[in-house]
C-alpha cells in the first residue's frame, strides 16, 4: 500500500512527511510514504496528502506547473476515489474558489469559498495557536475528545456551501470550519502534523479511514 | 477560544544547548533534542531555538539539531539566529523548522519580510524585534544582538513588517532581558494595541506573576520563557496550571 505526500515545494512538506512516518510506524500493515510530484506515482497511490501553507494563488500556480499533477489527483481522487487529506490551504484548495489576493479558481471538489476571516480588532490575524474544535461523527474523530485543542494558522477559512460537508468547527470569534469531508475527500483547517497528540489520532484515523 | 501560548526557548551554539536544564532524566544537559523533547512532553505550545553560533561556518550543527527534533516533537518550531536571506530560510524549512524568525536581516533589507512571507506564506515568517527604551513611552529597534541602536521606532517598526506580510512578532525587551523583573508591559501594550498581528512577549520573565501581567497588561498572544524553564523554576505545567486558576485560557 502506498500513500503519496504531494510534493509541490509546501514550506510544510517536511513536518508533514516526518508526522505520517511517526504515526505509519506504529501501524501493523504500514504504507510504504512518498512524497513525490511525479502523476505515474500518484496514480498508483492508495491513500494521498496535499499539504499546503502560503498563499492560495501561489499554492495553486505551483500545482498547475508541475506537468500532469493536478490531471493525475483528478483521476484518482475524482474517478478512483482515492482517499485524500488536504491540510490548511491543501483543504482550501478544494472549494470552488478562495478571495485570497484577487479571486483563484480552486479544485471545485467540494462546493463553497475561501474568505478572510471577519473579526472584531481585538481578535489577531492570522488565527494563530491553539484552539477548540467541535466535530460530529466521523472516523477521522475517531478518539478525540470534543473540544480537543488543535493548532491552526490561518487568515483565510473555507466558506461551505453546504453544512454536511464541515465535519468539524472551531470559534474566532465566528464558527469557522475546522475539516471537512465529501465521501472520500477530506481536510483539515488545522495542522494535525503540528498538534502533539491529539494530531497523531487524526493522522492515525485517516490511515485506517476506509470511505 | 483562542489559547495563550507558552514558548520555551532555548540557545543554541554550536549544536549545544547554552543554559542546560537540569532534568533529572535527562542524560545529557547540552543536547537541545532532549531537552526540546522533555518540553515537548510536559505541553509546550511550541518551542523556539535560538541559534547564537558566533561562526557562520558551524551553523550547519544547528541543522541537524532541528532535524532531529522535528522528527521527535510534532508541535511547531521556531528557529532564529543569524537568518540573513531565502535561502537561510528554505534550508530550516527543509530540516524541519515550521517558522524561521528574523532579526537584524530584516531591518537591514525591509524588503526580505515582503519576499519571505511571499515564498513561504506569512504563517512561515516571525519577525523577531530586540526593543530598548530611549525616552518615556518611546522605544527603539536595536540589532545585532541588541549592539547596534538604530533610530527606528519600535511601533512603527512592528506596523509595518505586520504589513509587509510578518505573521508574527517576537518583542524582546533588551532592557528587561535577563533581569528576572518582568516583561516590559508599557512596549508590549504599545505594540499590541496597534498591531493586528500577534506578538509574544520576550524578555524579563522571573516568575509566575509576569506571565500573567503580559497577557492582562501587555496583551501579548504567546509568551516565550527561557531561564524559568531551564532552571528547573518552573514546569511548563506550573505555568498554565497557575494561568488557568487566573481564567486564562491555556491547552492543559
Amino acid at each position: 500500500m502506498n500513500l503519496a505526500i504531494i510534493n509541490f515545494g509546501s514550506g510544510n512538506l517536511h513536518s508533514v512527511h516526518k508526522a505520517f512516518e511517526n504515526v505509519n510506524s506504529e501501524l501493523s500493515n504500514p504504507y510504504n510514504i512518498v512524497v513525490t510530484n511525479d502523476p505515474k506515482e500518484i496514480q498508483s497511490a492508495d491513500k494521498i496528502v496535499l499539504p499546503g501553507v502560503g498563499a492560495f494563488g501561489d499554492c495553486k500556480n505551483a500545482i498547475f506547473k508541475i506537468e500532469g499533477l493536478h490531471a493525475s489527483l483528478e483521476v484518482s481522487v475524482l474517478k478512483n476515489k482515492v482517499p485524500f487529506m488536504g491540510i490548511c490551504v491543501g483543504m482550501q484548495l478544494l472549494a470552488d474558489l478562495s478571495h485570497e489576493f484577487g479571486t483563484h479558481s480552486g479544485f471545485g471538489w467540494i462546493p463553497g469559498e475561501v474568505r478572510r476571516i471577519a473579526s472584531p480588532k481585538e481578535y489577531k490575524i492570522p488565527h494563530m495557536g491553539w484552539n477548540e474544535i467541535r466535530f460530529s461523527d466521523h472516523k477521522l474523530f475517531d478518539g478525540c475528545e470534543q473540544g480537543s485543542d488543535f493548532y491552526f494558522v490561518h487568515s483565510f477559512y473555507f466558506q461551505n456551501q453546504k453544512s454536511e460537508h464541515s465535519i468539524a468547527t472551531t470559534k474566532y470569534p465566528d464558527q469557522i470550519t475546522a475539516a471537512v469531508c465529501k465521501e472520500n475527500i477530506c481536510g483539515t483547517q488545522f495542522h494535525p502534523e503540528k498538534s502533539h497528540i491529539n494530531g497523531k489520532r487524526i493522522i492515525h484515523n485517516f490511515l485506517e479511514w476506509r470511505p | 477560544m483562542l489559547k495563550k501560548r507558552i514558548i520555551p526557548c532555548l540557545d543554541v551554539d554550536n549544536g549545544r544547548v547554552v543554559k542546560g536544564v537540569n532534568f533529572i532524566d535527562l542524560v545529557d544537559a547540552g543536547d537541545p533534542v532532549e531537552q526540546a523533547i522533555i518540553y515537548n512532553a510536559e505541553g509546550a505550545d511550541e518551542l523556539c531555538f535560538l541559534d547564537i553560533t558566533a561562526s557562520s561556518d558551524n551553523r550547519d550543527t544547528l541543522l541537524e539539531v532541528v532535524k532531529k527534533t522535528a522528527e521527535n516533537c510534532f508541535i511547531p518550531l521556531t528557529v532564529g539566529g543569524g537568518v540573513r536571506s531565502l535561502d537561510d530560510i528554505s534550508r530550516l524549512l527543509h530540516f524541519g523548522a515550521d517558522k524561521v524568525s528574523i532579526n537584524t536581516a530584516a531591518v537591514d533589507n525591509i524588503d526580505l519580510v515582503a519576499e519571505a512571507a511571499n515564498k513561504y506564506g506569512s504563517s512561515t515568517i516571525v519577525i523577531a524585534v530586540d526593543a530598548k527604551q530611549t525616552a518615556e513611552n518611546q522605544w527603539k529597534v536595536f540589532t545585532h544582538g541588541g549592539r547596534n541602536e538604530t533610530d527606528i521606532d519600535v511601533v512603527t517598526y512592528c506596523n509595518e513588517v505586520a504589513k509587509l506580510g510578518a505573521g508574527e512578532i517576537l518583542l524582546t525587551s533588551m532592557d528587561r532581558d535577563g533581569t528576572k523583573s518582568g516583561f516590559d508591559n508599557k512596549l508590549l501594550k504599545a505594540v499590541t494595541s496597534k498591531v493586528n498581528i500577534p506578538v509574544i512577549a520576550s524578555g524579563g520573565v522571573g516568575n509566575l506573576n509576569h506571565l500573567l501581567d503580559g497577557i492582562l497588561e501587555g496583551e501579548a498572544s504567546a509568551l516565550l520563557a527561557a531561564s524559568i524553564f531551564h532552571f528547573g523554576e518552573y514546569s511548563i505545567g506550573e505555568v498554565k496550571r497557575y494561568l488557568a486558576d487566573n481564567n486564562i485560557p491555556v491547552r492543559i
